[in-house]
Parts: structure tokens; sequence; C-alpha cells
């Protein structure tokens, strides 16, 4: 009978474990160490979750060469392209039409056939802003992404609208109730991890300029440095945003040590710091200044544009595309030659946080001591 | 002797139930419901009963059942009263304190963060009002404090989170949420607003009295089990008159650690790992943001944070004519 029990709570014991084990995920894992050994800098992906490279669409023809006459020359109402030469502003109607318009629609889909000249189409008025964008983001924005550039392929992936983007949220029906209403967070939503944290930190960090540091940069509390728990929730939330967008984790950038130490982040969280800024110019100058041209059916649920965030280039890789660049097949998009934002060096920064040392007199790591 | 080696209690005692002592003058009668339960005994006593409630523990569970209606049906009536939705994001689901903007407001739009005070205030009756309870039911049976003040020493905590720290913090919006995944997210975030509470050394200590309590268990639980072939359940008796049993577990711990505690010091090592956890936790939550805004930079100052080499990775908002 003794001997009946325990084989009862053995097999009860054991079916309890299986089941805690569960949640672990069986499978391959890629892991790459990202920083200093012993603090946990480390990204673990599991292979089966990684997220597909997206396919390359072959160039319609290849880029002819440059010279010969210019669009502005052969064409009425080229405003932002005209000293591209015709043939290159040609292929690039070409790529647009293959990135971006609708097949069953083609040219169509922003030009009238009867006159190409025409604005008549909000698509066109669009389309010509988004050149203007992309070029901007190509020069002034270099800081984030590079050499490798992007072009309308980047966002649009075939589709007309971007398929990742975000508008506001629609919201409380009457913010003075407690019915139906979540305060914006305390849901399980995608935009933040599932995690129950603010859902929508969009509206504050892409569109407005909400200070997304909240640890402060000194030791004792300040009357400059008050910054409540539900604002660390939502940077939090728009951490989770990131993470999520790139498919990595806290540590691709921080060291959790301290999150808001520069000298212990990677290189990642500087290019990030752009990226974020990039985003705000986007959506800032390009998109919503756009407003008055895109119908209602192109609008939110709170009649506001559609808006960009990380996840409309990266969907899930922290590289777009895998990284590859397509900027060569489109060389009109690079823009002009600008300084890129935050391109000069040197200055100074929160002493604290560039040399913790300094507060002890200690700038050089702890020595190790010599064995015996 | 293998029966002494099971994970269940193995001897059940059956006779007259036991009522308890008399009650003091002015009491309520204790219920007369009281059973022997089979399935109970193998967990602990096998007697159920009889439960005296009397007039604390009435207005206690008042005050929780109040608390735990207002939390539920505010996170019901966020989802709009849907049951499939209440029972499907339960986890997400949350009561939420004042905004930042009300401050310390006493009163707060029931909307806003009322609803919140009002619970929070329930809760709170309720844990000092059972507090009070057992002070007076260990005095009814003759007893001495330690229960009451162990749980007196958990309130102190709770408190501290809800109550005293958002008071001298000025603003509710310091407070925990009521919820599942709410209340722990709102910890990551605090430990990120305050630069790692890690490096809080009395989180730290906090730590080592949660980890410790449960190891002084796990060693006390083990110790007397592995004795009780000779007695060893009968604790008290040993304290004094010290039998075989008692020799042999301490003979055991010398052996293993050249230490050993007595049949009584253990109960107060217990209690006090116990009572110190959430005392020491209260006390790190208190100097966060009141006397301490960054705990790492505070560890770096006071020369105890690892120094890991530099990555070189300037800020960039420092450079001039970065975007900001």
């Amino acid at each position: 009978m003794r001997g009946h029990w325990n084989s009862i709570a053995v097999i009860g014991g054991g079916t309890a474990g299986l089941l805690l084990l569960a949640g672990c995920e069986p499978g391959a894992k890629n892991v790459t160490q990202t920083g200093y050994r012993g603090a946990g800098l480390d990204q673990i992906v599991d292979r089966s979750s990684l997220a597909k490279a997206a396919a390359i669409p072959a160039e319609p023809y290849p880029l002819p060469p440059d010279g010969g006459p210019t669009a502005g020359e052969s064409y009425e109402n080229v405003r932002v392209l005209g000293a591209v030469s015709k043939e290159r502003f040609d292929h690039l109607m070409a790529e647009m039409n293959q990135w971006v318009a609708p097949p069953e629609q083609g040219c169509n889909y922003c030009h009238n056939p009867e006159n190409l000249a025409s604005d008549e189409k909000y698509t066109k008025v669009v389309a010509r802003r988004m050149l203007q964008m992309t070029r901007t983001i190509n020069s002034r924005w270099a800081s984030h992404v590079k050499d490798t550039g992007v072009t309308c392929y980047t966002c649009h992936r075939g589709n007309a609208v971007p398929e990742y983007k975000w508008a506001l949220a629609p919201g409380a029906l009457n913010p003075h109730s407690i019915l139906g209403n979540k305060h914006g967070q305390n849901t399980p939503d995608a935009n933040v991890g599932y995690a129950s944290l603010p859902s929508d930190p969009f509206a504050a960090y892409f569109e407005g300029k909400g200070n997304i540091r909240v640890a402060s940069s000194e030791v004792f509390p300040s009357s400059k440095h008050v910054v409540s728990i539900k604002d660390a929730e939502k940077s939090y939330g728009l951490m989770m945003h990131v993470s999520s967008a790139l498919g990595v984790n806290c540590t691709y950038c921080h060291n959790t040590q301290s999150f808001r130490a520069w000298n212990l982040s990677r290189a990642q969280r500087g290019t990030a710091y752009y990226g974020i800024r990039m985003v705000r110019n986007i959506n800032d100058d390009y998109l919503t200044s756009l407003a008055s041209v895109f119908p209602a059916n192109r609008k939110g649920p709170q009649g506001d544009v559609y808006k960009v965030n990380c996840t409309t280039c990266h969907q899930g890789v922290s590289k777009p595309l895998g990284g590859i660049s397509m900027i060569a097949q489109a060389p009109s998009l690079r823009g002009p030659a600008v300084e890129p934002a935050g391109a000069a060096a040197g200055a100074a920064v929160p002493r604290a946080f560039n040399q913790p040392g300094a507060m002890t007199g200690k700038n050089e790591p702890a020595p190790i001591p010599a064995r015996p | 002797m293998a029966r002494y080696q099971n994970m269940f209690t193995q001897v059940q005692l059956r006779g007259p139930l036991e009522a308890g002592p008399p009650l003091p003058p002015g009491s309520f009668a204790r219920g007369n419901l009281s059973v022997y339960n089979y399935w109970a005994g193998k967990l602990g006593a096998a007697q159920i009963g009889p439960i005296y409630l009397g007039k604390l523990g009435i207005a206690s569970l008042t005050c929780a059942f109040l608390s735990f209606e207002i939390i539920g049906l505010n996170m019901f009536a966020s989802v709009n009263w849907d049951p499939v939705q209440f029972v499907r994001q339960l986890p997400w689901l949350a009561l939420e304190p004042p905004g930042p903007g009300w401050g310390f407001t006493l009163a707060v739009p029931l909307a806003q963060g009322g609803w919140w005070q009002m619970a929070g205030f329930f809760m709170t009756s309720a844990l000092i009002l059972w507090l009070l309870r057992t002070f007076r039911r260990a005095k009814a049976l003759g007893l001495g404090n330690h229960v009451p003040w162990a749980f007196a020493a958990g309130i102190s905590l709770i408190l501290t989170l809800g109550f005293i720290r958002p008071m001298l913090m000025g603003s509710w919006a310091e407070a925990v949420p009521f919820g599942i995944f709410p209340h722990l997210d709102w910890t990551a975030a605090f430990s990120i607003r305050y630069g790692n509470l890690f490096y809080n050394p009395f989180h730290c200590l906090s730590i080592v009295f949660l980890y410790g309590a449960t190891l002084l268990f796990a060693m006390h639980g083990a110790t007397i089990l592995a004795v009780g072939r000779y007695g060893g359940e009968r604790e008290i008796e040993q304290i004094t008159d010290r039998g075989t049993a008692a020799e042999r577990a301490a003979l055991f711990w010398r052996w293993t650690m050249g230490f050993n505690a007595t049949m009584e010091s253990i109960h107060r090592w217990a209690w006090w790992f116990a009572v110190l956890c959430p005392l020491t936790g209260a006390i790190g939550i208190l100097l966060t943001g009141t006397v301490v805004d960054n705990w790492y930079l505070w560890a770096v100052l006071h020369g105890y944070a690892p120094d890991y080499p530099s990555t070189g990775v300037i800020d960039p908002a420092t450079l001039p004519g970065a975007p900001q």
C-alpha cells in the first residue's frame, strides 16, 4: 500500500515537472556573445523562430548608364528628380511600379494615363513626398541607415501601403468612466511584446518628443529630474516595441547593469538613437504633412495619417531585408550630400555615465590581483 | 523505518474532537463545525474546525471582500463586462493608482484612481484588523506575540509600497497597481527608473533573508524528519530535555559545518530571517527616490559596482549638432 502511494507521488511529481518544462523552447539555438563576459551580454535565438529573410525582387531591367537629357528637360512637372537623367528616371519609375503599385493598376495607380504630368491623383502627390523623404533618410539619416540605405521596397515590400504602420489608438469612449477604460495599458498587445505595459508608446515618442530616458543621471534625487514610474512604464513599452521589431533582446544594445550608461552600451544603441530621431522626422515632416492629401480610407480611426515605427522597415530582423542594400539599383534615391545628423564628434558626456570611475578616482577597471 | 522517509504525514490521530480551552467572557462562541478529514491529515492535522471569527475577524473579512470586489469589478468593467474577455485577459487586467497629475491628493475621482485608493484602504484595513485579531487570539490562548509581529513585518512592506513611500514622494503614481502582470511590470519599471534595484543594499539584504529563510526551513525540516525515528519531532521538549534525536541532529550539523543551532535557536533563526526579509525590503523601498535616485551610480560612488571595460560608446545627445 505504501509503495502504491509512493508511485502515485512519483508520477504526480514527474507530471508536474514535465508541465513546468512545457514553457521551455526545445530546438537548436544561435548563441552570440555581444559584450564583456559574465554580464549576460548575449543573444540566444531559437533558429526555428528566426524571421525569414525577405526575397529581394529582381530589377525590372538593368540600370542604364547616367547621362543624356535630364528628366526635368524631358518631362513636365518633375519637381524632385529633375536633375536625374531621363533614362535613370524611367528606370526608377519602373522600380516604383514593381515595389509599390498594385499590379492590376501599375502606372495608373499614381498617374493619369492621358496626362502623366498631372497631379490629380493623390497617390502621385504622396509618392513625390515619399521620394523627398527617402532622399532625406539616405542623406541626413546616414547615421542610422549607414551605407545600406533605403529604397521604397524597404518599407513597401510590394504593397501600396506598408504592412506595418501605426495611427493614434481609438482610446476609451469616456476617459472619466472605468467602462472599457484600460488607461492605454494592461492588454495583451503585440506592440509591447504582450507585456501589460502601455501598449501605444508611439504617440508619445514617435510623434512627440517624449523623453525616453527615465533613470536619473545623478546619484541623489533632485527637482530637475522628476520622472514618475508611469513614465518609466511608457518608456519600457517603447523598448519592448524596439526589441520585438528587431527580433533582439535588451542586451543587443544595453548592459543591464545600467540601462542608461552609454559607456557600457553597444554601438547599436547609438544607431537606435538616430533611428528614433529619424522616425520622428519622418512622421512629423513627411507623413503628417500629407494629412490634407490622404483620403479618409487611408487614415487611422482617429483621422490621423498612418505613421512609421521600427517594424515598418525592420519587420523582425535587426537589419531590414537581412542587411541587403538595394540602393545601387536606385542611385537617384541617395539624395543630396549633406552632413548627416550627429556626425560631429567630441564634446562632453554626462560625467558620471561616461566615466563612472571618475567618482571614485578610479578610471581603469579594478586591477586583477596576481596569483601567487 | 521507511515510514519516516515519506512526503506525507503517516500518523493520524482519531478520538473525541478537540474543542479548545474555554473562551474568555465577552467572546463570540466558536462555531460547532468540527470534522476529521483524512486528506487534511495527510498534510497537517486531520481535524478541521472549530473556527473562531469574532468581531475583528468579521470586520477584516468584510474589508477584504470589499477590496477584492472593487478590484475585480474594476477589471471586469475595463473589458466592458465581457465574461469571456475577463477570463482570457485576467492576468493582464489591473486597477491602476492615480496618475502623476494627481500628486498625493487624498480623494481622487473614482475612475481616475479613486477606486484604487478605496481598494487599497480596504485591503490595508483588512490586514490591520486581521493583525489585531492575531494579537487577540494569541493572548486568549496565553501565547507569545511572535505570529502577530511577524505578520506586522509583512504588512509594513505592503504599506511602504502603497502608502508611506507614495506619501513621501508626494505622488500616488509611485504606488503599485493591483493586477497579476501589471504589478510585475511595475516592479521591473521601478528598477529601471531608479537605476537598477540590485545595487540597493537593502534589496540585497532582503534577498539574503528571503533565500536564507528558505534554506533554513529546508535544513530544519529535513533535520527533524531525519531524526523523527528517535522522537525528534518533540522539538519543544527536547529544548530542555535533550534526547538522542537532538544529540544526533546537532552532531550531524557539527560534523558537516562545524556549528549547530539548538532545538530552540533554530526557530529564532527562522523567525528573524522571515521577519527581516520584508523589513529590510521596506527600508530599501523607502530609500528609493527619496534618498537615492540612481542605485547604480550610488554603488559606483561607494565602490562596489563591478567596473566593466568601457565600450567607448558616447551619448549622441551630447554631440554638437546631434538631433535631440
